[in-house]
């Protein structure tokens, strides 16, 4: 992975200076808070609902292991010992003391690590597929491109202050892993006529308040030029996206508003004067950093391990946890494993400190030191020899990280909700800790198949629960707080928004309801159809009549028919 | 009064800048005599008034302007204002840029409005050379540390266009 050269140490050095600085003259009132306020949340610092919440960045969800450790001690030393992976790589902590982040800062910049926009109205953290390097459907490794553009980034003059926050995402893979359809930017592999690498440039996609998928507004553009094609989308939003209300200043507002063909226009006429600028990248620097992430000292296996196989025939339970927790890799007789941050009755997407540091273990004898954070909010370890997945399993299990429900319809996504957030509509833990104990069968779980349900607390979506087959977002209704339930959203090239299915439903009714959901996909699937198959296929009423059947809306509803 | 800052030291600012009171209009207000910084409205509407009675011209550009719209005319200028009306509100900067990369401006760019330490540094970098810092503001500070928290910038500006990695020695 890349390591950090005297620059880059400098600027993080420099960055724990100054926000100490900050801090201090905060405390004695030099800077008042309105005017303290970017500037600790340009450092991953809110003030929330029962203390500060602080967000550290992982950039492209990339750790070693020593990184990792250094997560744990701080979890465990300013906090409260545990943190929360959330669906952007990054990782949250609930209870600092605003006074102890500059030591914590401090102590990431250690390890090479920040807390650098994070939060507020800037570039935030690059996002890109947690099996990037080591896909079996790879055409490039987005891996350097995303440290380019992340040192681009930061600290970037003219976008500190835009009119909200703007997320880019990148993929290297023909099926796009990295939800490039919905960010503020999405960079998708698109190969040119003699192979050539570039990319499909999407602008304007986005789940939150008004989800919106990506339009296109380039298609296709070489790899050279994705910094100077960013300056010029970014400059044409920082210079006209709304900013007199915060719900319509993404720029997904501002292309729905010129329409995506002006908008286009307006940007390609600002990159008339960046294109071929210095902000081009050149080979040398893209060589420099591509360096950084080398495949690892693979050894050369057969492509199947015998007591691997054997192991895989005799036990069940790890047979199970192969299906679902490992993953194919593109070097013969290796795995990218999954560890679930999901196991049933915990808040999806926690972390213990001391499973950090057992993680830590397992990444150093198990895979190059390495370890990688999903926008699923689970561990990978991408590169482990399959003659080691057995014992990788026994270890992981001890540790309570080998549910083998990643796929699986316990294997929730979902943000922190009311518990912590203060945006929060309604609470989102336990809704999922609650469908997690409906279907703790694990037989009935691997019958149900591939399904992916996830959970907001509020419509800013940090759940993503727009995307998810199933999808839960906490509204509040009369100050109490009810779920409303999507159906057929997706992630991938077929990216699509889930529809709603109807009134809202009470946490006590979330359990039944989805249970009902799935009782109409088992009744009505054909072999080897998904549920998203079913779902296709049959359309959301039959979900419909069986959810709402018997409860007071279906019956108002026949009422009104009737008196019609 | 807010506390100007000119190439790196506290400067006199000889500068009135021309408000537009309640019922006057950039097309009837009067023009003050003296060195004076005229809101873009006021100079595209009195344009050659301005030009026959003035020597030394400024201009100020706020949020909403447009600043192609005085892209031809900035040969006139000595000085031109940029508005931060809040200092989160970031359009000044790409203004900065422009008026810097774009149309070659060479004249004093000066950042006016909501002026705080913290934000010195990236207005340094897209092109500003004075800045009026905001009352109550600490002038010796903002010149000990306010342009300086990062020696070497990753990316490409104004104040020096090649990114960082076009620099590094091979
Ligand atoms: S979706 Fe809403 S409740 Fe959940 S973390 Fe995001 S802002 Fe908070």
């Amino acid at each position: 992975m890349y390591k950090y050269d005297a620059i880059d140490r400098q600027l993080v050095n420099e960055r724990v200076a100054q926000f100490r600085d900050q801090v201090r003259r905060w405390q004695d009132g030099e800077l008042t808070d309105d005017e303290f306020r970017p500037l600790r949340l340009q450092n991953g610092l809110y003030v929330q609902r029962h203390a500060p919440m602080f967000r550290i960045a992982v950039p492209y969800g990339l750790l070693n292991s020593t990184q990792l450790r250094k997560l744990a001690f701080l979890a465990r030393t300013y906090d409260r010992g545990y943190g929360h992976f959330t669906t952007r790589h990054n990782l949250q902590l609930n209870w600092p003391q605003i006074t102890d982040v500059p030591d914590m800062l401090a102590h990431l910049a250690e390890v090479e690590m920040h807390a650098i926009q994070t939060s507020g109205n800037c570039i935030r953290n690059i996002t890109t597929d947690q099996f990037a390097g080591v896909a079996a459907d790879e055409v490039i490794d987005p891996r350097p491109l995303a440290e380019i553009l992340r040192q681009w980034s930061t600290f970037h003059p003219e976008f500190a202050f835009l009119p909200r926050k703007f997320k880019i995402a990148i993929s290297g893979t023909r099926e796009d892993r990295a939800v490039t359809w919905f960010h503020d930017i999405g960079l998708h592999l698109v190969e040119g006529p003699g192979g050539e690498t570039g990319f499909r440039v999407i602008v304007g996609g986005g789940l939150g308040r008004t989800p919106i998928r990506g339009q296109v507004v380039r298609e296709y553009l070489p790899w050279q030029h994705i910094l100077s094609y960013c300056e010029a989308i970014l400059r044409v939003y920082n210079r006209f996206g709304r900013r007199d209300n915060a719900y319509k200043a993404r720029i997904k507002i501002l292309v729905q508003a010129l329409g995506v063909e002006e908008f286009a226009r307006q940007v390609e006429a600002e990159w008339v004067h960046g294109k071929d600028g210095p902000a081009t990248i050149t080979q040398a620097e893209f060589d420099r950093v591509a360096a950084h992430f080398v495949a690892p000292a693979y050894e050369t296996l057969p492509a199947a391990d015998r007591e691997f196989e054997q192991r895989r025939q005799s036990e069940k339970a790890f047979a199970r946890w192969v299906d679902r927790n490992t993953h194919a890799h593109k070097v013969p007789g290796y795995a990218a494993v999954t560890l679930s941050l999901k196991p049933h009755g915990v808040a999806p997407g926690d972390i213990t400190s001391d499973q950090m540091d057992a993680v830590a273990g397992l990444a150093d004898r198990y895979s190059f030191g390495e370890l990688r954070i999903s926008h699923e909010q689970n561990i990978i370890l991408a590169d482990v020899r399959q003659s080691n997945l057995y014992a990788l399993w026994q270890e992981a299990k001890a540790i309570g990280l080998a549910t083998p429900n990643i796929g699986l319809l316990t294997g929730i996504i979902c943000c922190p909700g009311g518990d912590f957030c203060d945006l929060a509509n309604a609470k989102s833990i336990p809704i999922a800790t609650a469908i997690q104990q409906r279907f703790d069968d694990l037989d009935y779980l691997f019958d149900i198949g591939e399904i992916d349900l996830n959970i907001s607390g509020c419509m800013n979506a940090c759940g993503h629960h727009h995307v998810g087959h199933i999808g839960v977002l906490g509204v509040d209704k009369n100050d109490a707080e009810f779920y409303q339930v999507t159906l057929g959203g997706r992630q991938g090239n077929d990216a699509k928004l889930g529809k709603v299915i109807g009134p809202s439903f009470s946490a006590g009714e979330m359990p039944d309801v989805v249970d009902k959901i799935i009782k109409v996909y088992i009744e009505n699937r054909h072999t080897d159809e998904r549920f998203l198959d079913t779902l296709d296929r049959i359309g959301i009423d039959p979900f419909k009549n069986r959810v709402y059947e018997g409860r007071a809306h279906g019956r108002a509803k026949a009422a009104e028919k009737e008196a019609a | 009064m807010a506390q100007l800052i000119k190439n790196q030291a506290v400067a006199v600012d000889a500068w009135k800048t021309l408000e537009i009171a309640e019922g006057e209009t950039p097309e009837t207000v009067a023009l003050p005599a003296g060195d004076v910084i005229f809101p873009l409205a006021v100079w595209q509407a009195r344009k050659a008034e301005i030009i026959s009675c003035h020597k030394r011209i400024g201009l100020l550009i706020t949020p909403d302007d447009r600043v192609e719209d005085v892209a031809a005319d900035l040969d006139y200028f000595i000085v031109i204002a940029v508005h931060f009306p809040r200092f989160v509100d970031g359009r000044g900067y790409s203004t900065a840029a422009l008026l810097r990369q774009r149309y070659g401006y060479q004249g004093e760019l000066r950042a006016v409005g909501d002026v705080l330490h913290d934000q010195l540094f990236f207005m340094k970098r897209v092109g500003f050379d004075s800045y009026a810092l905001k009352d109550g503001k600490s002038v010796d500070f903002a010149l000990a540390a306010g342009f300086t928290p990062f020696a070497e910038p990753y990316q490409g500006a104004t104040d020096q266009p090649e990114p960082h990695f076009r620099r590094r020695s091979a």
